[in-house]
């Protein structure tokens, strides 16, 4: 019972935010949505037993990368005229007509999906435990390479947006 | 009526298609990376969604990986649009069009 209020009020959030991070035109107000939207996904992840990732979604997503947006777009200061969204009807058309097909094809695909309830799970289920024990032991090399690959986007976005290397 | 994996994955569909919106209809590049985090979250409730399921984790894993690649994402992706912006002064990623600097 609780459950299923909780996933009506939470989806339709993140939907609404979501659609307003697309229809704003002001980015710090697309940013501030995403926040909104990002926070709602954790609530779904914890209505998924996925608490840990729930948590995670907050401190990197909401904590991190949009303090890093949020940054990036107030170092711009864009002026109502740099927002770059130029009219283009042919365009927007041709990306509606896709858009539009594109979504037929996937929800019809979802839609088949039986629509039962989830089975109990134990009361490990999506623990720091659980999820840290499959991390370090079978995805351990994955987990080593992502740790790398975090190392080389850091030196990318150095070099990339510094002025001068050297 | 029970909520179930059904509707998490419309939930997520719906939630990747408004960033593929984002992605075709919006030319301001900072939106068009918040879009792509729209997309990849989508994709990781999907995940969480059938590791709720089939009561494993490895979607809870995978989802961990997505996470870590978004942020490295972001990370550059930002960085590029500074670095344009600098150069081009717009943020508009339709007058990007050349290869030469």
């Amino acid at each position: 019972m609780w459950e299923s209020l909780f996933f009506w009020v939470f989806g339709s959030l993140a939907g609404f935010l979501a659609l307003a991070v697309v229809i704003f035109k002001n980015p710090v107000h697309s940013a501030v949505a995403l926040i909104g939207n990002l926070f709602c996904m954790a609530a779904l992840f914890v209505l998924l037993q996925a608490h840990f990732l729930a948590a995670m979604q907050v401190l990197v997503y909401a904590g991190a990368v949009l303090v890093l947006f949020l940054f990036v777009i107030m170092l711009l200061n864009l002026k109502p005229h740099e927002l770059g969204d130029a009219k283009q009807t042919a365009a927007k058309i041709a990306g509606i007509i896709v858009l539009v097909w594109v979504g037929f094809r996937i929800l019809v695909h979802v839609a088949g999906v039986s629509g039962e309830g989830f089975e109990p799970v134990g009361d490990e289920y999506g623990t720091i435990e659980a999820v840290g024990e499959l991390l370090f032991g079978q995805y351990m090399l994955a987990f080593e390479v992502a740790s790398v690959l975090l190392l080389t986007a850091i030196l990318g976005a150095v070099a990339i947006a510094k002025k001068k290397l050297w | 009526m029970m909520i179930g994996l059904h509707h998490y994955l419309v939930l997520s569909a719906i939630l990747f298609l408004v960033g593929v919106a984002g992605v075709m209809l919006r030319r301001n590049a900072l939106i068009l990376l918040m879009s792509v985090e729209l997309m990849l979250n989508a994709a990781n409730l999907a995940l969480l969604g059938f590791a709720r399921q089939f009561g494993d984790h490895t979607g809870h894993g995978l989802a961990i990986f997505v996470m870590t690649v978004a942020a490295a994402e972001a990370a550059v992706g930002l960085a590029l649009v500074l670095a344009m912006f600098r150069h081009r002064a717009t943020v508009n990623v339709d007058e990007i069009r050349l290869l030469k600097g």
